[in-house]
């Protein structure tokens, strides 16, 4: 066969691979199942399903055959180890869900199914979906693929990893401050968080219930455009679902970018953002100019204060969503408790790691009685206003671009004794989470052979704009096309 | 001493109300199934799942909150009450905690002396219950059924308006009352749908500021309010009055040993750690569905109390208790249509032998054997002479056991009164025939004897003698 090997194929190239009949969704299965095996040592995987991937192959194969095949059929991809997942385990990152096998699928998971996507596995996180460099997972970090002594990102860092390394087009990923965006910088690869409330959170296990959004961590636009179509839409045991029409993400694509109205935000490029990335993603904006894109100045003034609005509402949020793991129902029970409070204590004490302690500390004391006005309520006003900086530019502007982290990958074990600076990674990102906004991130180029990505986010259900200019960029960059080199 | 002392109760009310499904949940809400049989996963609190209001418990509490007057609010918010316990599978409560479905309220229930009084509703707020621990039948560990975990409450909380026990056993009947004229829940107090918490303190009277109050805990029946209450107001007076002070705690009621012991102190209170469920929506009540509730609601036991006394020209007692619940009522009022007599005639008969014969079958009106076409029938009897009064109590046990109507056991037993004039003379001369000496000792004056005579006549007649016949012609016969 000519062209590309079969695992350096976007999603939508393998689609059209699998309808013409190149190859069946078997051999895909085969193919992708042996690269996740071999590069092991990236510590992408929490599990690999492949006895149950390659039946689902075979039966999706079947149905192409028989003139019946789904929007996704024999298509592979891997699930965030947050989504739920029907008689598959079920970790969360954490040793607390060490053993534990959900009894249903995820929302997300069921839509991507039933359209007949084909699991490889479950992919690594930091714990309970907290971090920003996958080093907090109780299974241990994920490497970056393009240097392996460089954390991927986090907390979608195995799906990040995953998909750069070529071991799967596509994965699932779930944002509450930037985890699919950040990963997606530091990895070469297209991560997309929708608004808040396009895709149901049900069967993601939650972590700042207002906060987290699943999305999806692919090598093109189109791929996440595909994905989106399927994954979005209204789900009634999702009470924070939105009722709104779902666009044609794909269709809607091919919008010229002539005439878009593209804000930039003067602090995004201040002090702490690195100036080579700074330089890269300046080159990204002059492409938008190029074709035909407006370049406008916009003021976020309340920028500065979304991470401690951030680290006040998630961690009130993940303090009391955490309280379920009690080793009283299911996950890690303590040997020979003396008493309920020490089942409490040492169930939880033993099953937590330290990160996820420091943020249920944190939040259980931003809500207690005497702290909750100063810190939880003026937190949420502070969001209030946020959200408000975002909706007047966007009352000029249809996207704002800017970095999506300030540096590019940094090395494993460099930030992990100072939780700060860590939080700090996601300062760019986390503003679209406070204001439930669109936000994707593209690869706009290397420093020191590491990638970069430009974010681009959108008001509320812009999704399909900022997929569109995210993919024109893609249409004149190859730089989601390049492909570390051990992984070719 | 004890009249130096003004006591101040206010009312915790946890009502369960009886829908289909749960607060958040599809599990059904049903009581008595094997234990954990109705939790579903989101129950449970499995990782991942998340609540979806059931809004018919929305539009419960806000009948609830329209009957009781009350406001609704036309945004209410749902909070987590963060805490740990084997029967919260969360490890938090959704409840509502600033801004309740209905806030403030009032009803009219009577004081001790027996006059009306207003008693303030300060909020009713929506919340899902807890599951239950389960002690016994495990050896040194606690069983947890769930079944109960995320069944609809509405918690109604009363000011501090009541001033004794017994005024709060009102207060308590009278929501009782209502929640059940509403059909919003069935209030069965055995299944614990129906149990309250009960804030206690006392005062020197005239005192304006209020004493330290405990707050006993969890009393499921009426009787137990009662006795908890009374059982508080002593111990707190005692305290007070040995120089002492009151702590405030949450106390327990035991109702074997009818005292109150405490469970823990303020100090030792939980912080909750309320805030706004991330997971639920703030719920928007808007005016057309507040008036689509105001439609359906029925006529309320003190407006209906009212209507009786004036339409049927009861007795304000007799009114109170045919009101008390809404089936009752309603029974009274299908036989008081049929039945061409005295709506006071109907009264007695279902607060007399009716009520008797449910309580001796421990059952309710909803269960009667004998339905408002019966009794009618039954009284219609008595009207028109066909049988007396004593006898149509016979006849009324025949049809409760279900011997049939009450023209069928009349007619089938024979019991048709005698009202043929000759025919009771005929008796009446038979019975002075036979007692000569009573006879003479009624002529010589001895009128109690009278009674004897009718007595020997009813025995003759099985009862079936008209009595007014019977003492007309005895008296002639016996001058």
């Amino acid at each position: 066969m000519a062209g590309p090997a079969i695992h350096l194929l976007s999603l939508a190239e393998l689609a059209k691979g699998l309808s013409s009949g190149d190859f069946s969704s078997r051999e895909l299965t085969e193919l992708l199942l042996s690269r996740v095996e071999k590069h092991q040592s990236l510590n992408a995987f929490i599990s690999i399903t492949a006895d149950r991937a390659l039946a689902d192959a075979d039966a999706c194969d079947n149905a192409r055959s028989k003139g019946n095949a789904g929007a996704l059929c024999g298509l592979p991809i891997v699930y965030k180890d947050i989504f739920c997942t029907k008689g598959v385990l079920t970790t969360c990152g954490s040793r607390i869900l060490e053993d534990f096998v959900a009894p249903y699928d995820a929302t997300v998971v069921e839509r991507l199914s039933s359209a007949g996507a084909v699991m490889l596995g479950k992919t690594n996180m930091d714990e309970f979906a907290m971090g920003s460099s996958n080093e907090t997972s109780y299974f241990g970090p994920v490497r970056n693929p393009w240097d392996s002594r460089c954390a991927p990102g986090g907390s979608s860092g195995g799906s990040a990893a995953a998909v750069a390394a070529r071991l799967t087009p596509a994965a699932t990923g779930t944002d509450t401050g930037g985890s699919i965006r950040q990963p997606a910088s530091l990895t070469g690869t297209v991560g997309l968080k929708p608004t808040y409330g396009r895709v149901s959170r049900y069967g993601m296990i939650a972590f700042a219930s207002s906060l987290d959004q699943a999305g999806v961590i692919t090598r093109t636009t189109e791929d996440a455009a595909m994905l989106l179509a399927v994954m979005a839409g209204f789900d009634e045991r999702d009470s924070t679902s939105v009722d709104h029409p779902v666009a044609d993400y794909v269709g809607g694509l091919t919008a010229p970018m002539k005439g878009r109205k593209i804000g930039i935000v003067r602090q995004h490029f201040d002090e702490g953002l690195d100036e080579q990335c700074a330089a890269r993603v300046k080159d990204a904006l002059s492409a938008l100019e190029q074709q035909g894109a407006e370049l406008i100045d916009v003021d976020l003034p309340n920028l500065d204060l979304s991470v401690p609005t951030y680290y006040v509402v998630a961690p009130a949020e993940c303090s009391s969503n955490l309280s379920r793991f009690d080793g009283v129902r299911f996950g890690h029970r303590a040997d020979n408790a003396k008493d309920l409070f020490d089942l409490y204590c040492r169930s939880r004490g033993e099953g937590f790691g330290a990160e996820v302690k420091r943020r249920i500390m944190t939040g259980t004391y931003v809500l207690s009685a005497g702290y909750y006005d100063a810190y939880y309520l003026k937190a949420q006003k502070v969001r209030q206003l946020i959200s408000q900086d975002f909706k007047n530019a966007f009352e000029k502007v249809d996207v704002i671009a800017g970095p999506t982290t300030p540096t590019p990958a940094f090395r494993l074990g460099d930030k992990t004794d100072d939780p700060i600076t860590m939080y700090l990674n996601d300062i760019y990102t986390i503003g679209a989470n406070l204001a439930g906004l669109p936000g994707i991130s593209v690869p706009c180029g290397f420093v020191n052979d590491l990638p970069v990505g430009l974010q681009l986010v959108g008001p509320h259900f812009a999704e399909e704009t900022i997929l569109a200019c995210a993919h024109q960029y893609q249409m004149v960059s190859d730089w989601h096309r390049q492909c570390p080199e051990a992984y070719s | 001493m004890r009249k130096a002392w003004e006591v101040v109760i206010g009312l915790e009310i946890h009502n369960r109300l009886a829908t289909n499904s749960k607060m958040f949940s599809g599990a059904a809400n049903a009581y008595g199934a094997d234990p954990n049989t109705q939790a579903c996963l989101v129950d449970l609190g499995y990782p991942g799942v998340l609540p979806v209001l059931n809004t018919e418990a929305v539009r419960r509490a806000c009948k609830f909150g329209l009957a009781v007057n009350g406001t609704i609010s036309r945004r209410c918010v749902f909070a987590r009450k963060n805490y740990f316990y084997p029967d919260l599978p969360k490890g938090y409560q959704i409840s509502q905690y600033e801004l309740p479905i209905v806030v403030g309220g009032e009803l009219m229930i009577k004081d001790d002396e027996g006059n009306d009084k207003r008693i303030g509703i300060t909020r009713a707020h929506l919340e899902e219950d807890a599951g239950k621990s389960v002690h016994e039948g495990f050896d040194r560990s606690t069983g947890i059924d769930l079944n109960r975990a995320g069944t609809p409450l509405i918690e109604i909380v009363s000011e501090p308006d009541l001033r004794s026990a017994r005024e709060a056993i009102s207060y308590m009947r009278k929501i009782h009352s209502i929640v059940r004229y509403l059909d919003i829940s069935d209030g069965n107090m055995q299944e614990g749908s129906f149990r309250c918490d009960a804030n206690v303190s006392v005062r020197p009277k005239g005192q304006q500021e209020l004493g330290t109050r405990t707050e006993l805990k969890n009393l499921n029946s009426f009787r137990f309010v009662e006795r908890a209450i009374n059982f508080e107001i002593e111990r707190q007076i005692d305290v007070l009055e040995d120089g002492g002070k009151v702590i405030q705690e949450t106390r327990l009621y035991d109702s074997d040993r009818n005292e109150t012991r405490a469970m823990r102190t303020k100090e030792e209170a939980n912080d909750y750690r309320y805030f706004p469920d991330p997971d639920l929506l703030p719920v928007e009540i808007d005016d057309a569905f507040v008036a689509e509730i105001e439609k359906t609601l029925p006529e309320l036991p003190d407006a209906k109390q009212a209507r009786f006394i004036k339409q049927y020209e009861l007795k304000p007692d007799d009114a109170e208790i045919l009101t008390l619940s809404r089936p009752l009522a309603e029974y009274f009022e299908a036989v008081a249509t049929e039945f061409a007599g005295k709506a006071r005639t109907t009264a007695n008969w279902v607060i007399g032998e009716l009520s008797a014969a449910l309580n001796r079958d421990g059952t309710d009106i909803t269960d009667t054997k004998i339905g408002p076409a019966g009794l009618a029938g039954l009284l219609s009897r008595i009207e028109d002479g066909t049988i007396s009064g004593k006898i149509a109590k016979d006849v009324f046990d025949a049809m409760w056991a279900g011997e049939g109507s009450a023209d069928e056991i009349i007619e089938t037993k024979g019991l048709k009164q005698i009202t043929d004039t000759s025919e009771i003379e005929k008796i009446v001369d038979a019975v002075i025939a036979a007692n000569p000496a009573q006879v003479e000792q009624y002529r010589a004056g001895k009128d109690k004897l009278l009674g004897f005579f009718v007595g020997q006549v009813m025995k003759q007649t099985a009862g079936k003698a008209n009595p007014g016949q019977v003492n007309e012609v005895l008296k002639s016969r016996l001058k």
